[in-house]
């Protein structure tokens, strides 16, 4: 494992393949490499039952094959997927996909500093805008680091992504009912422990909690993929977010807060990112 | 799912992430409306949580499935690596079923 991180860090520094979008002179410390590769092989876990799920569910190979370099975001993948499985309309599936995708919106203007770039690096850069190359990003102060954590996080993800999404297709056929490997809670279990530092935030625990009973409670009765859309209702109960106390707070905090993408959720963001910032 | 569909969901995923490199020199987001687009994908997240784990088509999923989620909950909670976290989910889910546990 230890040489794999030394090759990988050499690889990033002197660089080939993705390495080349990062500036001259770029470092990432070990210690931030090593954070970045527990997320990409986590998530790789992730792809993989994502190809599992989406076969055994009666997909044709090609469409988790084409969703995951085409789409790319791993929650609207899972979301239209099991749309689709649980007999919703194709348009709900697309629908539920987008809005949830709507917070990569903020991402991107999150890390619009460090996709100032030329045109073809820009536009290639922002499929990498994702909630993990986000957090890692708005985690470093210095702009070349800023960087190199976003393209290395990224790309990283993107070869991961599509390699375990590719491995999943293949198990899925050969392992058969994914129900008896207990496959069926990994997606709840990825989606809640993205989300979980989100929820400390207690505006959005009330809103996503009063959402989740609404979705559930809307289940039985509604077709599928409306109840969860359904749950933005349970934004009423976020309240207006006055001024006062917490929005003075976030401006001591600084450029870094303005952008925060946490209480988007997936972030493993949270948790890592205050892991970075300690060390920083 | 079609090809139609995922080239729509693949395209305005990608329009999404694209307005803010291009645009940033233009124009800004309140915060207040960036704060409304991270709780609504929190929300929704959450909804999903809940759906997937608690249902199965338009009835309950069985205990097993939910008893993974909680078990492996628990340890995020408890601040465990991400990866435990779902291989004790799913682990806990597949040992229920095998103990006759629907």
């Amino acid at each position: 494992m230890r040489s794999f991180w030394r090759t990988l860090d050499r690889l990033l520094r002197h660089g080939t393949g993705p390495a080349r979008l990062l500036p001259r002179g770029t470092e990432l410390d070990r210690a931030l490499l090593r954070d970045i590769g527990l997320v990409v092989l986590a998530d790789g876990v992730v792809g993989v039952s994502f190809g599992a799920i989406a076969v055994s569910g009666g997909q044709p190979a090609w469409v988790p094959l084409a969703m995951s370099p085409a789409v790319f975001a791993g929650g609207a993948q899972f979301a239209a997927l099991y749309i689709v499985l649980g007999g919703g309309g194709v348009s709900a599936a697309v629908i539920a996909g987008l809005v949830l995708n709507a917070r990569l919106l903020p991402f991107g203007f999150a890390v619009a500093d460090v996709l100032d770039l030329r045109w073809p690096a820009r536009l290639l850069g922002s499929h990498l805008v994702l909630d993990e190359s986000t957090a890692f990003a708005l985690a470093q102060r210095d702009p070349a680091r800023r960087r190199a954590a976003f393209f290395t996080c990224g790309s990283l993800l993107f070869v991961v992504w599509n390699l375990g999404t590719l491995l999943g297709v293949l198990a899925g056929r050969a392992a058969g009912n994914p129900e008896t490997l207990g496959l069926d809670a990994a997606s709840p279990m990825v989606l809640l422990a993205l989300v979980l530092p989100a929820l400390r935030d207690r505006r959005a625990r009330r809103a996503a909690l009063l959402g989740a009973a609404i979705a559930v409670a809307g289940t039985p009765f509604l077709p599928g993929g409306l109840p969860v859309l359904l749950s933005l209702v349970g934004l009423a109960a976020a309240g207006r977010r006055s001024a006062g106390r917490r929005s003075a707070g976030r401006r001591s905090a600084g450029r870094r807060s303005a952008g925060r993408p946490g209480s988007g959720g997936p972030g493993s963001g949270g948790r890592i990112r205050s892991r970075a910032e300690g060390r920083a | 799912m079609t090809w139609l569909a995922i080239v729509a969901l693949a395209g305005g995923t990608y329009a999404f992430r694209v307005c803010g490199p291009v645009l940033h020199r233009r124009i800004e987001l309140s915060e207040r409306v960036r704060w409304m687009l991270s709780v609504a994908a929190t929300v929704l997240l959450c909804a999903l949580v809940a759906t997937s784990a608690l249902t199965t088509g338009h009835g309950f999923a069985g205990w097993a499935r939910p008893a993974g989620v909680l078990a492996g909950g628990l340890l995020a909670v408890r601040r465990a690596p991400f990866i435990v976290v779902v291989v004790a989910a799913v682990a806990t889910t597949a040992a229920l079923r095998l103990l006759g546990v629907r």
